[in-house]
């Protein structure tokens, strides 16, 4: 009887312990010669360049692949103390919006220019989120080169997708707002299906400069446009959006937009429609925006407000808007190499749906509709489905392409990357990202020809994957090798801001084309001075402007005297050195701006207004010689009305 | 035998001809190498003028108080192209004339016109390296700048480089050439020869 008690209490005891024991959890560790894979010797330049989007600081992070090194930040839609972007008088009208001067926005996607499908990167397109806006970034220069406001929208989530030769750049509202005149717009937010409206935007790029324009919006009913992608190959005449709260609510979204068990991929024949734009078939309504350029010579950017829009009515132009039912809300909604397979995500589904564009195009032929929104046709959701990918793993975000049959989808909630046959729709391998993976990116992958070698992924939450720094962390990225049919964590780097999407190209691309200073002769800036003997002071009443040059290592003139409180003071600075990596920097004692870095060749344009009388100093701040620190000079500020000549001279 | 086989007449004239790449192409050239120009600064001699790095090359040299390089400087760029002018033009005679005298001549002036460029060079540079600045603001003691002549030398933080460009090897080698017409024609092998086997 004692042995017995004693025993079962055994067994217990150890049925107990057994339970106890936390099971483990897929590898974490790297492939043991993953070093070797990310390492590039000093000297030597990465594979790939990798453009990423900075999310809430508003600017690019500019990394090299595989190693993971950070750059450059490009500065897009916030203003760069740094630089002087947004602060120097050239660069100010490029933040300019029908709202003002804007020193700050949230950018989330990066698209860079194709040409039948495959990266050129002759440009990087970027969205602000916030106060909706696409900027186009010259990436031979890795500048800002021109800014669009997009009206009518608001949340400029659905952006920059691009179709396949880079003829339009897309931009679908997050949120739907009323559009028109005043009095159209004051309305109660509990009229929302009625008075509220989606609008999505097909800025035209010019093939030759960049230059973008709106050519024409789309009237869409009021859901919430969340991501996009443009057909390529046999669907390059369509656009794909993936929509949620089609419920249309308008309040409490978390429950109220989860009603329904499938939202909608919005597909748009944008090919009719910009026929239809062409031959005038919409209505010009106003609607105002800015639109900022940056010149290309002079480096003065310019700002126009423009005055209205076209706009489509797609139930009146009944073939170009058709949805496709979609489980759950949406987010990614990405589309193969091919162009065949269109992979919506819901991210509260259990599953993926991939719809087949070809089946799309018969269901459309077959009227083959399971109802309407507004009269426009909702195709039926069996016949356009290619297959389902079966419990991938929960949260389902984003999808990219490797180019050999494999789709890679990101699953925020379970905190992974599931690897997935596009044809079988079999799940081959997963791998664990840390943690909750929001954005994820194969170089060329959103492409027809994706270079599948590398997948990074890019997590929302970083908590104990680095050296703690308060309760604010870096977001953390993870390398991964996919050369080989599986998923290979080689390396896990911090990044900047928070990246959303990104997208990589071959260095080769673009390497060797890049400028390395802007040439003198071309600087055709009003106010440049063409050399150290045109350096001088000119006033016209309280507006003074030093016209300046900088070269090592000396600014000319650098004693200026006959300045007055009260004054604005404009110092041209022109960097006269015709060398690669010999920026100039400016700073002046008191400015409540920022310094101005001049690169080789141009001319900036530094403001400021003396508050106090005094000797201010002012000097170079780029570390540009070994006489960088003698590269200074002084201003005498006196009082208004003292009557000091005005005086300038360098070397007396 | 006072003259020049088929052969030979040709060759001269080719050589004369070949000088011309003097009014084409870059003569000499200089390159400097830095730490921190791992690209290299080069600068290009022509028969009269110059281009390359100038700018840059002369904002490093201000540092050890050099006189900045300029045009100017170089009366030989005022009347160079007369002289290689000159030499072509006796080159051409003596190849259609066809008397050895004249093909000694040719060769002559083309060694002297190598002799001479070398030693104006040399005497350039000597100057130029030398006489600094007094008021450079760095001094090293007992340090000259003198560039290489042909070759590489190593200048404080810059490793320098002088030697023919594209027309410079050209000349070189029509004058190589011309030699060996001078050599076959004036028969000095078969003298050293019949020396030999004595």
């Amino acid at each position: 009887m004692k042995k017995s008690v004693l025993f079962l209490s055994l067994a217990v005891f150890f049925l107990i312990a057994l339970l106890s024991c936390r099971p483990q959890g897929p590898g974490v560790a790297a492939t043991s010669d993953a070093a070797s894979k990310v390492y590039v010797p000093p000297g030597e330049h990465d594979e790939f360049y990798n453009i990423v989007s900075g999310g809430f600081n508003g600017q690019i992070s500019v990394v090299g692949l595989p190693s993971g090194r950070t750059l450059k930040i490009l500065p897009v839609f916030s203003v760069d103390p740094e630089s002087g972007y947004g602060f120097s008088e050239e660069s100010k009208p490029m933040l300019n919006t029908t709202h003002g001067h804007i020193p700050w926005d949230d950018l989330h996607h990066i698209a860079i220019s194709t040409t039948d499908a495959v990266h050129d990167a002759r440009w990087a397109f970027a969205n602000a989120n916030n106060t909706p806006r696409v900027a186009r970034i010259d990436l031979t220069t890795f500048q800002t080169a021109e800014i669009l406001e997009i009206p009518n929208s608001a949340g400029n989530h659905s952006s920059p997708f691009i179709t396949e030769n880079t003829e339009y750049v897309v931009a679908g509202t997050r949120f739907s707002v009323p559009h028109g005149e005043d009095a159209d717009r004051d309305v109660p937010i509990s009229t929302y299906k009625e008075n509220f409206r989606g609008a999505i935007t097909f800025i035209s790029v010019d093939e030759n400069s960049g230059e973008m324009d709106i050519d024409f919006q789309i009237d869409a009913p009021p859901f919430a446009y969340d991501l996009a992608r443009g057909g390529k190959r046999v669907s390059g005449d369509w656009f794909f959006f993936s929509t949620y709260n089609t419920e249309q609510a308008h309040t409490l979204l978390e429950v109220n937009a989860s009603q329904q068990d499938k939202d909608f991929i919005m597909a748009i024949n944008w090919r009719k429609a910009a026929e239809y734009a062409k031959q005038g078939r919409g209505e010009r309504i106003k609607a105002k925006y800015a639109h900022n350029i940056r010149d290309k010579n002079s480096h003065i950017a310019t700002s126009t407000i423009k005055e209205d829009i076209l706009m489509l009515d797609p139930t009146e132009l009944k073939d170009i808007m058709y949805f496709i039912p979609c489980p759950k809300s949406p987010h990614g909604c990405d589309v193969s190499p091919d162009g065949e397979y269109i992979v919506g995500s819901g991210k509260l589904a259990a599953l993926i749906p991939v719809f087949s564009f070809s089946k799309m195009i018969e269901a459309i032929e077959n009227e083959d509709f399971e109802g309407d929104v507004n009269g426009m046709p909702i195709l039926n959701y069996e016949s356009v489905l290619h297959g389902e990918v079966k419990r991938p793993g929960l949260g389902p975000l984003h999808t990219e392409f490797d180019g050999k049959g494999n789709a890679f989808t990101t699953m925020f909630v379970s905190s992974e990357i599931v690897m997935w046959d596009i044809e079988t729709l079999e799940v081959i391998d997963r791998a664990p990202t840390y943690y909750s993976v929001g954005h994820l990116m194969v170089p060329g992958g959103c492409t027809a020809e994706p270079h599948g070698k590398y997948l990074v992924a890019y997590n929302k939450i970083t908590k104990d994957r680095y050296l703690p720094t308060g309760p604010e962390l870096c977001h953390s990225a993870q390398l991964f090798d996919i050369s080989n049919g599986k998923l290979e964590l080689l390396l896990d780097f911090p990044t900047i801001g928070e990246p959303h999407y990104a997208e990589a190209f071959p260095a080769s691309l673009i390497k060797d084309k890049q400028v390395r200073f802007y040439r003198i002769e071309d600087n055709s800036h009003p106010h440049m001075t063409s050399g150290p003997g045109e350096a001088r002071v000119e006033r016209e009443g309280n507006v003074v402007r030093v016209y300046m040059t900088s070269i090592r290592s000396h600014f000319r003139p650098d004693n200026i005297e006959g300045i007055f409180v009260g004054d604005t003071v404009y110092f041209h600075v022109t960097n006269m050195e015709q060398e690669w990596d010999i920026p100039h920097g400016f700073a002046i004692k008191g400015a409540n701006t920022a310094e101005i870095l001049v690169m080789p060749g141009e001319t900036a344009t530094f403001k400021w207004m003396p508050d106090k009388v005094g000797i201010v100093p002012f000097y170079c701040t780029d570390f540009c010689s070994a006489l960088h620190q003698e590269m200074q000079g002084y201003v005498r500020v006196s009082p208004a009305g003292s009557g000091v000549p005005l005086l300038f001279s360098t070397g007396e | 035998m006072t003259k020049i086989s088929t052969t030979g007449r040709i060759v001269t004239i080719l050589s004369a001809l070949a000088l011309l790449s003097a009014y084409f192409y870059p003569i000499w050239q200089i390159k400097l190498w830095a730490p921190q120009y791992p690209e290299g600064l080069s600068m290009q001699i022509w028969i009269d003028h110059l281009t390359g790095d100038l700018a840059s090359i002369n904002k490093m040299n201000f540092y050890i108080g050099m006189s900045a390089i300029d045009e100017d400087m170089f009366p030989e760029f005022d009347y160079l192209k007369y002289i290689v002018g000159f030499i072509i033009m006796v080159g051409l005679a003596a190849g259609i004339w066809g008397r050895k005298i004249g093909l000694y001549v040719f060769f002559g002036l083309l060694v002297l016109l190598g002799i001479g460029a070398l030693a104006d060079m040399h005497l350039w540079g000597y100057q130029y390296g030398h006489n600094l600045d007094p008021k450079a603001v760095i001094k090293v003691p007992d340090m000259t700048y003198q560039p290489p002549l042909i070759g590489y030398k190593q200048l404080l933080n810059f490793l320098a480089y002088s030697g023919p460009h594209t027309a410079g090897w050209i000349i070189g080698g029509a004058s190589f050439l011309v030699f060996l017409v001078v050599l076959f024609e004036s028969k000095i092998l078969n003298r050293w020869r019949r020396i030999k086997n004595q």
